[in-house]
């Protein structure tokens, strides 16, 4: 704050009372944040280490300390616990690997779409692309349910091509068994069939996405897809018409000026889309929630869900809470990278004027208390 | 658009590029008319496949059961029946949601709203002893994933004695890091001088922020009454952990239920898509009315 090292000292008569009012302005949202989010999160490690079983409260003297049990239950210990887990890091990570690029890919195209300089309806097109980023995840999960059951609207389509669609949010099968299985490959080899890391078989890691997880990918592409569309029509506002200009003089064909001018420029932008993709891909729970998340022979499960059935369901309060924390760690840890190289590699004039997306983001991460 | 207007388009926007450039008017040879003519086919198409779940959604909503699963491609129902919407004010609770969550949303936006602003003061114009840390730790919570704390925020609730109760659905929303943030940064933006001369009159800190301070932060202060409202109409999360109830179930957990819970059976399709569609009339009208706001890509910290 440079410029308060001119003002007059503290307790001058002019600023009186300027100190205790700053504390009482802040004390509601520090009193709230302390109660209902460092609180809770102090009170879930304890019960994470612990053996409570749900019954009266964490705190009370029957409970005992356990060290580091409930977490190696999910991740070292041979057992159920550990193939849920495994099952579940293996759905979300092929669900980040689907969603991450691809919805970087379409929000890019549907910028650089809405972006031209001479389209006509360009508000039309806009909302048309952002309405499914306001509307309830509950409301999305239903409309998909609907298009995507064996009789419904998306499989009357594969029909009408004369192709025949799968049962969407009930199948179980990965998409990379599915295409081995064209070929003929339909059992592991012994090597294959061995166990992989926590407690999954190589031949299960590598089946690829359920086809019901498949289906949620679309889903989640289609509601964050508008989202990541304003940030690079922010990046793309930063890049000008002098530049187009420029660039037309040079003779640069639309292909050629995407990849060399526009696409160098959008970095910053970009690698916030992804990084923010990243972060809001480890966290799918809603979705997964509102369908049940045992369906599809537990191929849409999510560690965040989980964790939550595990507690919520199972009453094993303190893995549920363990494997909470992993997610915590690990997705914190995302940020923290993520902070680290935006300030490592942008030049200080980009960062003044783009911190805004990201703060954006955030604040819709932060209010909706996760990516959809 | 063009770098020479720094206003968005009105949304309404078939807006004429501004008389600027000329370069642009000239007439286009045959590649660039084609390559539009391409541009526009590729737009109109993903535009309609955003379109049209929603459309398809209110045409089924006023279908019968048996034709929504039958012919689900149909923009018309041969038969308009409001069937759907009968059961959802008749054996489905659904006011009693929809009156939660209208309840909660209010509450929790207005809270939000004034909180935030106040702590955002703060934090920006008064000088404290710890301000920077509590700015720092704010920026660091902002960072805390919303996911990992639904198990901690149920075991807060029922050491409170908040647990199923509207106390434990709203006042944990109240105020949120991301708010806090938002606010600061726009009193930032405020320069100093327009409190100098309430200060010299003797008004004190409140004062002045209730009556000068506030009023000038209008644009910011309507970016985080959008941001609360949406995000508290559609949250969920937190709304499975900290009631049991039926009688305290918002639109969101009601209407999941619809679907997986003990309500949800069969084809009953148009009973769903009607829920889907009256939960996001309230969210999809505030959008409408502030759309410009919202999708505002030149104003930075402005854009929810």
């Amino acid at each position: 704050m440079a410029q308060t090292a001119a003002r007059p000292r503290r307790g001058g008569g002019i600023r009186r009372g300027e100190a205790r009012a700053g504390v009482l302005f802040v004390a509601p949202a520090v009193l709230l944040t302390v109660v209902f989010l460092v609180l809770p999160i102090a009170l879930a490690l304890w019960v994470s280490l612990s053996d409570w079983n749900g019954f009266q409260s964490p705190l009370n003297p029957r409970v005992n300390f356990v060290g580091l049990e409930n977490y190696a239950a999910v991740t070292t210990d041979e057992g159920l616990a550990q193939q849920n887990f495994g099952t579940a890091v293996r759905n979300n990570l092929y669900y980040v690997l689907f969603v991450v690029p691809l919805q970087t890919i379409i929000a890019l195209l549907l910028a650089v779409q809405v972006n031209r300089a001479m389209l006509r309806g360009r508000g039309f097109f806009r909302t048309a692309f952002y309405f499914p980023s306001v509307t309830s995840t509950v409301a999305i999960v239903i409309v998909f349910q609907f298009l995507f059951t064996a009789s419904g609207a998306i499989n009357a389509v594969i029909g009408f091509f004369g192709g025949e669609g799968p049962n969407w949010l009930n199948d179980s099968t990965g998409i990379f068994h599915g295409l081995l299985s064209t070929v003929g490959v339909t059992e592991p080899s012994a090597a294959l069939a061995a166990d992989g890391p926590l407690g999954v078989s190589w031949w299960q890691w590598l089946a690829g996405p359920s086809v019901a997880m498949s289906s949620l990918i679309m889903l989640s592409i289609f509601t964050t897809s508008g989202t990541f569309m304003l940030l690079f029509l922010a990046g793309l506002q930063n890049i000008g018409a002098e530049i187009d200009e420029a660039t037309r003089m040079d003779g640069a064909g639309p292909v050629r000026k995407f990849f060399s001018v526009t696409l160098p420029m959008l970095r910053p932008t970009l690698f916030t889309v992804l990084t923010l993709g990243l972060i809001g891909s480890w966290q799918v729970f809603d979705q997964i929630y509102v369908l049940g998340g045992g369906t599809a022979g537990g191929t849409i499960n999510t560690p965040a869900f989980l964790s939550y059935r595990t507690s919520f369901v199972d009453l094993a309060w303190g893995q549920g809470a363990a494997i909470a924390f992993i997610l915590f760690v690990f997705i914190i840890l995302l940020t923290l990278l993520q902070r680290w190289i935006l300030r490592e590699r942008t030049p200080r004039a980009f960062r003044r004027r783009d911190p805004q997306p990201t703060a954006a983001a955030d604040a819709q991460r932060a209010t909706e208390g996760g990516v959809r | 658009m063009t770098a020479v207007e720094h206003r968005p388009v009105p949304a309404s926007a078939d807006a004429p590029t501004p008389p600027k450039p000329m370069k642009r008017k000239k007439k286009l040879g045959g590649r660039a008319r084609s390559g539009m003519l391409l541009g526009y086919l590729i737009l109109i198409g993903l535009a309609l496949i955003y379109i049209y779940p929603f459309i398809i959604s209110i045409s089924a909503s006023f279908k019968t059961d048996a034709e929504a699963t039958q012919n689900p491609l149909g923009l018309v129902p041969e038969t308009i029946t409001f069937a759907a919407y009968e059961r959802l004010f008749g054996d489905v609770p659904f006011p009693l949601w929809a009156g939660n969550t209208m309840l909660v949303t209010v509450v929790v936006t207005l809270g939000r709203v004034f909180f935030d602003s106040l702590a955002g003061y703060a934090l920006s114009r008064l000088r404290f002893r710890g301000r920077t840390v509590i700015f720092v730790a704010f920026i660091a919570i902002l960072s805390v994933p919303g996911v990992v704390l639904l198990i901690p925020r149920f075991l807060i609730l029922q050491q409170l004695g908040l647990y199923d109760t509207y106390g434990g659905m709203i006042i944990p929303l109240l105020s949120t890091a991301a708010g806090v943030f938002i606010m600061k940064q726009f009193f930032d933006s405020l320069p100093d001088s327009i409190e100098e001369a309430a200060r010299i009159d003797g008004a004190g800190p409140f004062r002045i922020f209730w009556t000068i301070v506030l009023p000038m932060a209008t644009p910011a202060l309507v970016t985080l009454f959008i941001l609360s409202f949406q995000g508290s109409w559609n949250e969920l999360g937190h709304f499975i952990v900290s009631r049991q109830s039926p009688e305290l179930n918002t639109l969101t957990t009601g209407v999941a239920s619809l679907v997986s819970g003990q309500l949800g059976s069969g084809n009953q399709f148009p009973l769903q898509l009607a829920a889907a569609v009256l939960m996001t009339i309230p969210v999809a009208v505030l959008f409408f009315i502030f759309q410009r706001r919202i999708m505002n890509t030149t104003e930075g910290a402005e854009k929810g």
